[in-house]
């Protein structure tokens, strides 16, 4: 048993951390999450040269890293950051082209921006309710439907597409250019894209990828964990410091025990949301990913939505305003709730399993 | 970062395991399981067992007749105990006065009382509460005056858990009125034997007798009963409160519990359908068995911490915080699974009638009733938050 993170990982942490808080300060993350294209494409670039697409993907797969704990590291320093960048498509593309064995060079070089399309307006989550099609044609394979806020999509180079072929669901890749995509921006910052196909020209990456799918998704669930205990912490520190600061009736409000006994509430449900991740990191790849994915997610979005509420309540008017980096914090912890599946979602999945 | 024993941590387990499997006795672990009040003589021939086999006095060191376990041992040993329904250890001699001797206790003190803990010949139990000193533990009123060679004592505690078993009691008593409330305080051993103790049991919310109150009307105690410095009983009641402190998530208690609602969801009938398929329903084991999966880790990383830095951190009260509250709420799911099959008296109900549960559920709403002062003892939740504040997050 060891909690702590290898020498390379904490480096890796490290390194990322210290890139991210000079580079990315939270007014300059403020300034491009909200406005086309709704990232820094300077910034993305040397984030990428500093190799933090390699830790997502295995060794075999041209990578350094790919393990659940290698994902979390990247993306707590992301969440810390608020950082906007669409490197969540990069990590599950990289997880589909892993697992269907193709070249994913341009993924880790960042030449090439990928993101994954699963989503569509009336599965929002459930692999099973897909409903996008592919035909197979005499030059290969078109899709048809209709993909929603595929994030990143609004940048991306080639789009990883989950459709159904012959009952199965396969995954086809489609180069933006070929489909109609309208990008838009976020509430909690970042852009996604509506992806409308119609006879699409695609190439399958790989057929009956249901498992590959679900380990996407899983990986995908790992990061957005780690992402929101990163935002957790600095949501929590940034209350807790500003209960010290403000003075009402002449004292800091943090004398208040009972604002006091709400931070800890806070802190306890971010410890125990810190662990769940831990969980779900350490069982990615294995057996019961889904299942402990499933219930990492639950206990993040019910955390996350907690620390963001009441970080807002107790700080008062200040954490109401767009100016205050709190607000931008919790909105991005309150909406990634709707990512790879919600609070309820992810309890049901967990309940399924009782069934006789 | 690496969440899986060690192989010398797997082979600790099966011994343990393996152990159980052969000393653990049915009877013992039926009642265990039932949820009942275990009795005396059980609980002493667990003891008894365990310090055969040198396992008793899990957190003392090596040389005073501890098994020497890791944080890590300790925890396998007390999951896999829970795992196969064996008693609790009884906490007041070996988990707290133990530790006490062993840190602040005079060499005779420890040469005499500790070999007696174990063998089980002195019963302790823990002199802290008071009617007017609760989570205020500070302001206790309970004195002790020097008279010649004996410490005269007079006042009255309560929430003395199975101190109808006990044949000696550690008390926090005012030995000096006159300084600051945590000044003053000295920490005494009383023989239970002595003339002018008097104890009344309390009969709890369940029905169950569990904890007593103790009256003192000028108790002589030998000068030699008191531990450590006089005056320095504040101190000594800390140390304790920490090591009360640890294990007090009760994950493996949970685990049980959980396993339990489960169970009974699984046997009881709505609509012609097992109740655990029922989603509402369904939903509520869920959410708390994910919290339970948190809290497992949680557990688990306090551990690892504890183990590297040597003692457990403040992060303890975390722990007792959520651990607690799961637990209650597993035990809160067990009794409204039943539905009003939980609702007859423990023990009114005979094996014939059928229209109630099994007879393994009957203390179901009795243990959800009980189970409510674990958010209570040990510093309660809010005194807990209050310990996190400042030491934390140093508001």
């Amino acid at each position: 048993m060891d909690f702590n993170l290898t020498e390379d990982r904490q480096m890796l942490a490290d390194t990322l951390s210290r890139f991210l808080a000079d580079q990315y300060p939270v007014e300059h993350r403020i300034k491009v999450a909200y406005e086309a294209p709704y990232h820094d494409p300077a910034l993305w670039e040397q984030m990428v040269e500093l190799g933090a697409l390699y830790a997502l993907a295995p060794e075999s797969a041209g990578g350094m890293g790919g393990t659940g704990f290698d994902i979390a590291v990247v993306f707590e320093a992301l969440g810390k950051a608020l950082c906007p960048e669409p490197v969540l498509g990069a990590l599950m593309a990289s997880r589909l082209l892993t697992a269907a064995d193709a070249d994913q060079e341009a993924l880790l070089t960042g030449a090439t921006k990928y993101a994954v399309a699963i989503t569509e307006i009336d599965a929002p989550y459930a692999l099973e309710q897909i409903s996008t099609e592919a035909r197979e044609t005499e030059t290969g394979f078109v899709l048809s439907g209709r993909k929603s806020t595929v994030y990143g999509g609004q940048v991306a180079d080639e789009i990883l597409v989950a459709a159904r072929h012959g009952g199965r669901l396969g995954v086809f890749a489609v180069t933006s250019a070929d489909a109609n995509i309208t990008g838009y921006g976020m509430m909690d910052g970042g852009g996604a894209a509506e992806v409308l196909l119609d006879e699409t020209p695609a190439r399958l990456v790989l057929a009956e990828a249901e498992a590959a799918l679900q380990d996407a998704v899983n990986a995908g669930i790992v990061a957005l964990c780690a992402e929101a205990v990163g935002a957790m912490d600095v949501t929590h520190a940034t209350t807790v410091d500003y209960l010290k600061q403000r003075k009402q009736f002449g004292v800091p409000i943090g004398k208040f025990q009972v604002l006091q006994h709400r931070a800890v509430d806070m802190l306890t449900e971010i410890e125990q949301a810190r662990s769940i991740t831990i969980k779900a990191a350490a069982e990615l790849g294995g057996e019961d990913a889904a299942k402990y994915a499933s219930m990492a997610k639950n206990m993040i979005g019910r955390a996350a939505r907690l620390v963001a509420e009441e970080s807002i309540q107790m700080h008062g008017g200040i954490a109401m305003t767009w100016e205050y980096a709190v607000s931008h914090y919790a909105k991005r912890l309150v909406m990634l709730d709707a990512q790879l599946g919600d609070t309820d979602y992810h309890l049901s999945q967990v309940m399924k399993g009782y069934a006789a | 970062m690496d969440l899986s024993y060690s192989k010398e941590e797997l082979a600790f387990r099966d011994e343990v395991r393996a152990f159980l499997a052969e000393k653990l006795p049915k009877e013992i672990s039926d009642a265990v399981r039932a949820g009942g009040e275990l009795t005396k003589a059980m609980m002493e021939e667990w003891h008894a067992l365990l310090n055969a086999r040198g396992w008793l006095a899990t957190i003392w060191p090596k040389d005073f007749g501890g098994p020497g376990w890791s944080p890590v041992q300790k925890h396998i040993f007390e999951e896999e105990c829970c795992r196969a329904y064996a008693p609790r250890i009884v906490p007041f001699g070996l988990n707290m006065l133990g530790p006490v001797l062993i840190e602040f206790g005079s060499k005779a003190q420890q040469d005499h009382y500790l070999p007696r803990i174990l063998d089980g010949t002195d019963w302790w139990c823990q002199g802290y509460s008071e009617p007017g000193a609760g989570s205020d533990l500070a302001s206790l009123k309970t004195r002790a005056e020097r008279d010649g060679d004996h410490w005269v004592i007079n006042g009255q505690k309560t929430w003395t858990t199975l101190g109808q078993h006990a044949d000696w009691i550690f008390c926090l008593c005012r030995t000096d009125p006159e300084a600051k409330p945590q000044a003053g305080i000295s920490f005494i051993l009383v023989d239970m034997a002595t003339p002018g103790i008097e104890l009344r049991p309390i009969k709890l919310i369940e029905g169950g007798h569990e904890v007593n109150e103790i009256f003192f009307t000028d108790v002589r105690v030998p000068i030699g009963n008191l531990v450590g410095e006089e005056n320095k009983g504040w101190t000594i009641a800390k140390f304790l409160l920490t090591h009360e402190r640890t294990g007090i998530a009760g994950v493996g208690f949970s685990i049980q519990a959980l396993e339990e609602v489960k169970a009974i969801a699984r046997k009881t009938m709505r609509g012609g359908r097992p109740l655990i398929e029922d989603p509402l329903f369904a939903a509520r084991i869920a959410q708390a068995e994910i919290d339970l999966e948190a809290m497992k880790i949680t557990n688990l990383r306090m551990l690892f911490k504890a183990q590297a830095q040597g003692a457990p951190g403040p992060e303890t009260s975390l722990l007792k915080i959520k651990g607690t509250v799961i637990n209650q709420e597993l035990r809160d799911l067990a009794r409204r699974a039943l539905g009003p099959a939980a609702a007859p008296f423990p023990g009114h109900v005979g094996e014939g009638n059928l229209m109630f549960g099994p007879p393994d559920t009957e203390h179901n709403a009795a243990r959800y009733f009980n189970n409510r002062k674990t958010s209570i003892f040990g510093g309660s939740n809010e005194i807990q938050r209050n310990i996190v504040t400042k030491t934390m997050l140093e508001l």
